[in-house]
């Protein structure tokens, strides 16, 4: 069989191979916004702007300091982590008390800073970042061209999720914090710091955008507006997945991803309001999503 | 005299009136020039603060011996006609002379029909399509640095003549990547090329174009041609270099690339594409020293066919209202578009060029490919030139544009 619904096979399944690795970004960042959300109660508008000083902090350590992509892939996340720590230290944590409005306005606000911060610096048209010479190149899967570097990021984003997943499902830290997430008073009660748990939560779910700016600078442009263009998508994402769902923001951002790669086969006029069309559909059908509980 | 209560209030309406007068004495001697421009999106390195600072250097050597000042204003329409129109409106209606710039082909087409309803002058040079002399041509309204169609015989007739022969668009998908697109496939067609296919991306918006290259790949076409700008091409030629396309022969046409453009994605990604522009900065010694003094300026951003247009609109503006006067330049925009467009503009960057009747200002276009790294041998060394294509060739002739200026 040659095609399917008049779309070639090698087409389609290259568009599903493709959707796969945009929603590993997706399920990468949603996850972050998602266990921020799930513990803090914060919607991180901010996420974007980490996620873009991530590829920025990695293409600064090349080229001021010489430091390439791998010790990139540690040492960004971890430098945009704390400047997290910093944030939640000094202005988040004043909001936990107030309405959400607040801390959405508060983030939202420091994003705008920090993205014009960047354009003034560093200007639009964005920096080139190379991708690293072992994983530069491509494997011929007959049905296309499946560059190296595309399957690292699946294979590592995946791994990235799936350690988030096992940290706070099945480890004591991990029930602490879900603990803590029904009951602060009570698990602070039994001599747990829930407010450093917080804070290095906060710092965690930072890092783990920047890790994902640092996975996409070799592939995007490095420029202030990547953040902004992807961070709509990812909210979307964890509204379906339903907020705070961690499972859920994984599975729906690698599924979302899928089917937007589809609608760019279909009908490419679509693909950038398809994922906003599920979400009317998944919050009429389902209010807290697919994967939350009401 | 008596310090009588009427004396003092007499006295004091004298002094407050004072400064409003002088304001109002001032104001008519000014000429005002608003740079509308992309300041935060994606076009700004393209456009952007540098087309403002291209604009204050014009004012200031114009220099001020000829009895007005020169005022340059700048605004950020974000891309979004609405906001365009709106400031347009605002701007013509509290006194500014012309407006100038305006990237983004749908503001600038927007923008152009305000000037005509308000009887003011507009000098569109970020604006790609060929539409702004075309069908949508105004009396008010002056395209001074290229266009669609420029772009289209420049690169898309060079493409076909070296046997790239089977077309497939990816397209920005609004009025300037239309344009784009339709330009080229004509040219493509009359060399007699075929056009396989075209996929429309949203915009702005879209980073990943992986997917819309797979399709290109699939349509079996030699000659992927990027209807779109800034970001968005230099993601497709980033992209298109990782999925090995380039590798398996297909050619990329990148319909629009500026020197900022190669620039950002670096010339070991953009090396050999071949581009069009009406200016470089490294072209002759004048053009050289122009762009110093514009880095002194603006230090991290050479300077483009935009940003060279906007200082040379601005200047020929500048002489033409110091020719006719300030009072007649202001009572009527299209008196001083249809001055400009008697006289010859002449400048250090462009020579001396002139403007058509359906506003098309009529100057050479070249031909670069974008050296590989070795050849680059300093900061912002990127074009070498393959071929130039003459002032009167290089744009669509007047006749077939389907303005109403002109009398067929």
């Amino acid at each position: 069989m040659d095609e399917i619904f008049g779309i070639p096979t090698p087409l389609l399944f290259g568009q599903l191979l493709l959707g796969l690795i945009n929603g590993a970004f997706y399920a990468m960042l949603s996850l972050g916004l998602a266990v921020i959300f799930g513990l803090l109660n914060i919607i991180n508008f901010t996420h974007g702007a980490q996620f873009m000083m991530g590829a920025f902090v990695a293409w600064m350590l090349l080229n001021y300091l010489g430091i390439g992509y791998w010790w990139a892939l540690i040492l960004s996340p971890l430098l945009v982590g704390l400047t997290g720590v910093i944030l939640e230290r000094t202005m988040i944590c004043q909001l936990y008390k107030m309405d959400h409005l607040y801390g959405m306005l508060l983030t939202f606000g420091l994003s705008l800073i920090l993205e014009g911060v960047f354009r003034n610096q560093y200007g639009s048209s964005g920096m080139p970042y190379r991708i690293p010479p072992e994983l530069s190149g491509a494997w011929d899967l007959g049905f296309m061209f499946m560059p190296v570097y595309r399957g690292w990021v699946v294979v590592f984003a995946l791994f990235a999720c799936i350690t988030t997943w096992l940290v706070i499902e099945k480890t004591r830290l991990g029930a602490y914090l879900r603990a803590a997430t029904e009951n602060a008073p009570l698990v602070q009660a039994f001599g747990v710091n829930v407010p450093r748990m917080i804070t290095l939560t906060y710092g965690a779910g930072v890092a783990l955008a920047a890790l994902a700016g640092v996975l996409a600078a070799p592939i995007y442009s490095v420029n202030p507006q990547m953040g902004t263009n992807l961070i709509i998508v990812v909210f979307a994402v964890v509204v379906i997945g339903g907020m705070g769902s961690i499972l859920g923001s994984v599975l729906t951002g690698f599924g979302l991803g899928i089917v937007e790669g589809l609608t760019k086969v279909f009908y490419p006029e679509a693909s950038a309001t398809v994922i906003f069309i599920i979400m009317v559909i998944v919050l009429l059908a389902r209010p807290a999503g697919l994967f939350g509980r009401a | 005299m008596s310090l009588s209560r009427r004396n003092i209030l007499a006295g004091a309406a004298a002094t407050g009136a004072l400064p409003l007068s002088l304001a109002r004495a001032q104001a008519a001697n000014t000429i005002r020039i608003g740079v509308m421009t992309d300041m935060s999106g994606t076009y700004r390195d393209n456009t952007g603060p540098t087309s403002v600072a291209a604009a204050r250097e014009a004012a200031a050597e114009f220099g001020a011996s000829h009895g007005f000042r020169v005022e340059v204003i700048e605004a950020d329409h974000q891309n979004r006609p609405d906001v365009g129109v709106n400031l347009a409106r605002q701007w013509y209606d509290q006194g500014m002379d012309l407006i100038l710039d305006v990237p983004t082909s749908s503001v600038g087409l927007a923008v152009s029909g305000v000037a005509r309803e308000k009887n003011k002058s507009y000098i569109c040079v970020g604006s790609a399509t060929a539409d702004m002399t075309g069908a949508q041509c105004s009396p008010n309204t002056i395209h001074w640095a290229y266009d669609t169609f420029m772009l289209a015989r420049s690169t898309g007739g060079a493409t076909v003549r070296a046997g790239g022969d089977t077309w497939f668009f990816i397209t920005a998908d609004y009025a300037f990547g239309h344009a784009l697109e339709r330009d080229t496939a004509n040219f493509v067609r009359s060399a007699g090329g075929r056009i396989l296919g075209q996929v429309r991306t949203p915009f702005p918006g879209t980073t990943d174009f992986s997917a819309f290259l797979l399709q290109a790949q699939a349509s079996r076409a030699k000659v992927i041609g990027f209807a779109n700008a800034g970001a968005d091409t230099q993601n497709c030629v980033k992209q298109a270099a990782e999925f090995g396309l380039t590798r398996r022969g297909i050619k990329l046409a990148s319909l629009l690339l500026f020197v900022n453009d190669v620039h950002g994605m670096g010339l070991q990604v953009a090396q050999g594409l071949v581009c069009t522009e009406s200016f470089y900065w490294d072209m002759n010694d004048k053009t050289r020293a122009w762009t110093e003094r514009m880095l002194r300026r603006v230090p991290t951003n050479y300077p483009n066919m935009i940003h060279a247009g906007c200082y040379s609109g601005a200047l020929h503006f500048l002489k033409t209202v110091a020719a006719m006067g300030v009072p007649a330049a202001k009572a009527s925009g299209l008196d001083v578009v249809n001055r400009m467009k008697a006289q010859p503009s002449d400048d250090d960057l462009f020579g001396k060029a002139t403007i058509r009747a359906d506003g098309r200002r009529l100057i050479p276009s070249y031909l670069f490919e974008v050296k590989t790294p070795a050849e680059s041998t300093k900061p912002w060394d990127y074009y070498k030139l393959l071929q130039t294509t003459a002032a009167e060739e290089a744009f669509r002739p007047i006749g077939e544009g389907g303005c109403s200026l002109v009398r067929s």
